[in-house]
Formats: structure tokens, sequence, C-alpha cells
């Protein structure tokens, strides 16, 4: 009997992976647990022979074996989901086994490092800033231009982080990535310590994510011997947001309130426990081993447009058809991802908003669906590409109630560094209150106090407290110390400037 | 809380380099909260004052100040999950839990693809409907 090959991805499991892998068995096959391929929608799904079935429950699985099941798909890797990306950093998706040296070496594993280690560290950064990789962690920072002034900075004790906080709703590519394919995670840090000359590195990653630490905890001890000096410990976060911000995230590791640091210095230079620090997302580090790789580096650059160069796995979340895992190269456009690729909304509506980059991310409407995935095209869209989440909403969604969440979620994660961010998230929900139920109608019972001489005695208009609440925002965009409060004003007012309807 | 056990803990991680997070932690796993002798234990063996740990302890969503036996279900309802319709379920959730369940409202389980989603004693679910969340609470 053939073997059946089942994800074993934190949402495949979700979605029933295990209880159906126990069924194959049970059944008498050899299941094999491997990385999810990203078809999310299909999940859990069944690999035999090459050919696919899913979603599958175990209700399934007699059909299955015997070739009869209408649950088929047909040839996994010609999928027209599969066949239309170009997966450079997500290239073993679905093909290796996670905790595989065996499987990882066969498919190009460490030859990166070897060839990096071989090579004079200044050559290294200079491949990666050739290569034209940018942060993708949200703010797109030339990541060979970071490990340069690392690489430069005085002293003998430097670090490696990556950032694994992935705390933005509709992400979930570097949980994918540390779950699939830990290996390369820990081949691109390694690359990185030679580099910039660390020997101690840390994974930062969220609370919320434990089948991702216990994969990464057994793939640093597998891989010990290769990446050796270099040591390597993951580090858990404790459900904090903002620890995603990188000077947070070091206080953290520190064992600190996770508040937010002021820059400069800049981590390259006073970083963890005040030492130079190299800190790059979970997918930038783990783009470095095919950038290493011989001429990856002119590979990469190829890709993309203008200065947004290689690939981006892009996360096709919420209300889509077909979600999952989706990488391609810089230039793809929202129409392309969300009704061609993502086949539209899950419910069958039209759509209606798209949320790209998280929480603090712009809300698109469908008239700005030509937009290139490109850093830049975004910024000047006062949007911006994130981590490149994608959160499809349909006709049925209030604006007005995610423009409130924005703030809700600001208050409830706010570091409480800076005043425009920790009060004026407050000030933003009750503000977005009264406009949506028509307006202040008259002062409150502090406001009326005599000794408040300054406040008005009156109520206000609609207008009022809209012209109001761009203050706010203006006071937040422009004071707040780091982007969660400088940031949760895209979101708001995005969803004025295009649903205003829904404001009451 | 034994003491030897917590000493234990403490003394298991003290040692390494930022160490009052691993530490915390692990005192919230064993006994479910972080309470006013653990603060002052760990200060002491930390070489940090009762309010920095206090300060620490405060500051993160995972650790709490006093236990809550209740059984937990954390149910996501960040945007991806409102996206896909959470709000709705709701009442209903709210309503079977009444008093019996701490029902959590957390941001994002990275399942964003496939929400409703939520995490009952460790494990995930997605793509719930209203009778499948409330049966998850209900059975928690
Ligand atoms: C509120 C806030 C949350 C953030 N969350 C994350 C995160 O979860 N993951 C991440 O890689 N970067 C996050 N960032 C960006 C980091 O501060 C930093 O830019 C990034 O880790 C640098 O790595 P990169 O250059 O490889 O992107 C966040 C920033 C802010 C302001
Ligand atoms: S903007 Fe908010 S989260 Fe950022 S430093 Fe200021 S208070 Fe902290
Ligand atoms: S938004 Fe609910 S799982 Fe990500």
């Amino acid at each position: 009997m053939s073997t059946v090959r089942i994800s074993d991805d934190a949402l495949a499991i979700a979605l029933g992976a295990d209880e159906l892998a126990a069924a194959f068995e049970q059944a008498g096959a050899t299941v094999e647990r491997t990385s999810s391929w990203g078809m999310h929608w299909l999940e859990p799904l069944v690999e035999v022979d090459g050919m696919g079935f899913g979603p599958a429950t175990p209700a399934d699985v007699p059909a299955i074996l015997a070739g009869t099941s209408d649950k088929g798909i047909g040839a996994i890797a010609d999928h027209p989901f599969i066949k239309g990306q170009q997966r450079l950093t997500f290239a073993r998706a679905g093909k290796t086994r996670p905790l595989s040296l065996e499987d990882y070496q066969a498919t190009g594993g460490w030859s990166a490092l070897t060839r990096a280690r071989a090579m004079d560290r200044a050559d290294v950064v200079a491949e990666v800033i050739e290569s034209g990789l940018r942060g993708r962690g949200g703010a797109g920072f030339p990541a060979g231009i970071k490990w340069r002034t690392v690489m430069e900075a005085a002293g003998d004790e430097k670090y490696v982080v990556c950032n694994a906080d992935e705390g933005d709703s509709g992400t979930f590519a570097d949980r994918m990535l540390m779950e699939g394919d830990p290996f390369q995670l820990i081949e691109g840090m390694a690359i990185a310590a030679h580099a910039v000359g660390a020997g101690q590195g840390y994974i930062y990653v969220r609370s919320e994510y434990p089948h991702a630490i216990a994969k990464l905890d057994k793939a640093i001890e597998l891989a010990a011997q290769h990446i050796a000096p270099f040591q390597l410990e993951v580090r858990v976060g404790a459900g904090a947001y903002v620890c995603g911000e990188e000077t947070s995230l070091l206080n953290s590791i520190e064992g600190k309130r996770g508040e937010v640091r002021a820059k400069p210095p800049l981590p390259a230079l006073e970083g963890l426990f005040g030492k130079p620090t190299v800190v790059n997302n979970v997918l930038t580090l783990a783009a470095v081993p095919h950038i290493m790789a011989e001429g990856g580096s002119g590979l990469y650059v190829r890709l993309g447009i203008d200065r947004s160069k290689g690939t981006m796995p892009i996360q096709l979340a919420g209300n889509i058809k077909h979600g999952g895992l989706y990488e391609t190269a810089f230039g793809i456009s929202l129409d392309e991802l969300v009704n061609r690729i993502g086949g539209g909304t899950a419910s069958g509506r039209p759509v209606k908003a798209v949320q790209v980059g998280g929480p603090l991310g712009a809300y698109l409407h469908p008239s700005e669906f030509h937009l290139p995935f490109d850093y830049e095209a975004y910024a000047g869209a006062d949007a911006l590409i994130g981590h490149g989440g994608i959160t499809v909403f349909d006709d049925s969604a209030d604006m007005g109630a995610m423009a409130r969440f924005a703030f809700q979620f600001c208050a409830a994660e706010s570091c409480g560094k800076c005043t425009p961010c920790r009060i004026g998230s407050t000030r933003g929900v009750e503000l977005i209150d009264r406009i949506r139920t028509g307006g202040k109608v008259m002062a409150d019972a502090v406001e009326g106090l005599p000794q408040m001489h300054n406040a008005r005695k009156t109520g206000r208009t609609r207008e009022e407290e809209l012209a109001l609440l761009n203050d706010l925002m203006e006071a937040m965009q422009f004071g707040s110390l780091c982007a969660l409060g400088g940031f949760t004003p895209y979101p708001v007012r995005s969803a004025l400037k295009h649903w205003p309807e829904d404001f009451g | 809380m034994q003491t030897s056990e917590l000493d234990a803990i403490i003394a298991e991680h003290s040692g390494r380099k930022g160490a009052l997070l691993p530490m915390l932690h692990a005192v919230q796993q064993a006994y479910g909260c972080i309470d006013a002798k653990a603060e002052k234990a760990i200060a002491e063996a930390l070489n940090l004052s009762r309010a920095e740990v206090h300060g620490v302890v405060s500051f993160y969503h995972d650790f709490t100040e006093a236990p809550d036996p209740r059984p937990v279900v954390e149910l996501c309802r960040a945007e991806a999950c409102k996206a896909r319709g959470v709000e709705a379920l709701v009442a209903a959730a709210e309503a079977a839990a009444g008093e019996r369940v701490n029902l959590k409202e957390v941001y994002c389980l990275g399942l964003c693809s496939m929400g409703p989603s939520a995490r009952v004693h460790g494990k995930l679910y997605a793509g719930l409907d209203e009778a499948e969340l409330v049966k998850l609470v209900t059975t928690a």
C-alpha cells in the first residue's frame, strides 16, 4: 500500500488532520506527516502518490484508499493555486517532513551555510545587499544594510534575533514556515550570525504558537552540529502584540516590560543586553538560504518591481474562498489576488473591503484593487503591505465597527509609553461611538461643572465630532513613538473615507 | 503553593540570561497564577525589587495575579475572524459559558484563512459555526 501524506501544520490539525491520520493508520496505511501546501480551504489535504484529496474526514478514508473518492483534486503540484506561484521561501511546502534532516539535506539544505562560511563576511553582506532583500516584518528596511551596520559595530558580543511574534491578524506565514521548514530559518540565522559575527541567537515566538515552539525546540536540537559554534534558543512571548516591535521585543527577552525604546540608539548598535543586534522577521531570515546559494542573489533581484525585489509569501485570509499561502514576486495586483486566485469571498457575496498589512493597515476599496503589491505603491496610497496579510470582507461588514475595533485594539495593546497612543486610543473608541449615534447632544456631567472653565457647555454636531476625530488621529500619527499608535489612524481614515455610510 | 517546588522552578531558570520571562511562564504554568509570594521569591532570586517583577507580571496578558479555576475557551475576535462572522456567534457562546466557563477574547491564533477560530485546553479549532462553538463551550 502506498504512503499517505497529511500535513501536521496547526491549521490542518485545527481542521482534524490528527484524527484523519489516525484513521488512515487504523486502516493499515503508512502515514507521513509533512508540511502544508498552503491550500487551506482543502485542509486536511491527503496526498497519495502525488494526487490530492480534500478536505478529507475520517469517513473518506476507505474511498481514498480504494481510489473511488470524489474528493480528488488531481495532481497537487499541478493545481492552479500551486502552479501559479513562485515559491522560493516556501519551496519545500507540502513536500518535506518538517523535522527530517534527511529531507532537508536532500532538498539543498545547509549548502548555503557551507558556502557562506567559506566566504569573507563582508562578501556575504554584499550579496544580501545585492539581492535587494527587504525586511518582511513590515517596515521593509533593506536587510543587508542592517547586517552591515552590525558587522561593522565594535565588540565581540553580538546577537541575531528572529522576530517571530507574528501578531497581525490575517497573517500566518511565519507560523507555517516555523512549523513546516524550521531548518531553513535556522540556516538563515546561522548565515546572519556568520555575517555579523554573532555567537548567540534567539527566536522570539508568540505564546499563541505552541506547535511552532515545539517544532523549533526539536529542530534546534537536531541542527546543533550543523550550526555550531552558533547557539540558538527559543524565547516565548507572553501575549503582548506590541512585543513584535523590535525594541519592545528586546526588552521582553531581557525580562522587562515590553515597552518600546526610543531610537537612537539603533538595535543594530545597542540592541539585546546593550550589544549590537540583528533583528529580522522569520521570512526575512528564511529567504537568506536561497539568496546565499550559488547565484541566488542575482536571481532574487531580478524578481519583483521597482525597489520591491524578490518574492513575498502573501497570506490570503478572512472571507475568501481559496485562503492560504501564496508566494509570488512583488507587483501582483489585489484584483488578481482576491478575485482570480482567491476566488472572491467564501460567503459568495460581493467583496466590500480588503485590509492589507494587519491591524495597522488601511482598508482598501475595490476601486483600488489595481494597486501593485509594492512597498512604495502602497505607501503612496496611504496603505501598507506590512507582513503581507490580506483580509477580505464581504458586503455584510460594518466598517464603522471595524474602525472602532482599530482603536479598541490599540487601547488593549498599547505599551503605555506615550500619551497619544495610550489615551488617544480610548478617546477614539468613544468618539466613534458618539459619531455613530449622531454626535454628542449635551455636555456631560463633568464638562458641566463650574470648575471646567474651558470645557464646552453645549454638545457637538456630527461635523464637530468628526473634526475632533481628525485632530486626534493627527496627534496619534505624528505624536506616537512607534507604529502602533502612529498607524492606528490608517484603518480608521480609510474606513471613513470609503464607507462614510457605516458611521451613522 | 509549595515553597520547595517554587524554589525548584526559580533555581532551574535563574542562571539564564533574561531569566524573568521563562521563570514567570513556568510559575504561571505550575500554579495558574503568579501571586505575591511568588513575586517576592522571584524578585529575591533575580536581585530585583518586587515592584519590578510586578510591573512585568501586570504588563503581559498571559500572566495573572490570582488563579481562575474555570475552564478557558479562547475565542479569536481579530479582523480576519470578524470577516468570517465570529461576532454573530458571540452571544450564543456567552450564554453557553455563563459563569462556569471563562470565555476569553484573543487576537489571532494564526488560522486566519479558515476562522472563526478558538483554542480550548491547548487544542485548536477552525471553521467553527454556532453549534460547534456552543458545544466547545459546554464541554470545556
Ligand atoms: C506594533 C508593532 C508590531 C510589530 N510586530 C511585528 C511582528 O510581529 N513581526 C515582525 O517581524 N515585525 C514586527 N514589527 C516590525 C519590527 O519592529 C521590525 O521592524 C522588524 O522585526 C524588523 O525585521 P525585518 O527588517 O526583517 O522586517 C512590528 C512593529 C510594530 C510597531
Ligand atoms: S505608540 Fe503606543 S505602543 Fe508605541 S511606544 Fe507609544 S504607547 Fe507604546
Ligand atoms: S484572526 Fe482569528 S485566527 Fe487570525
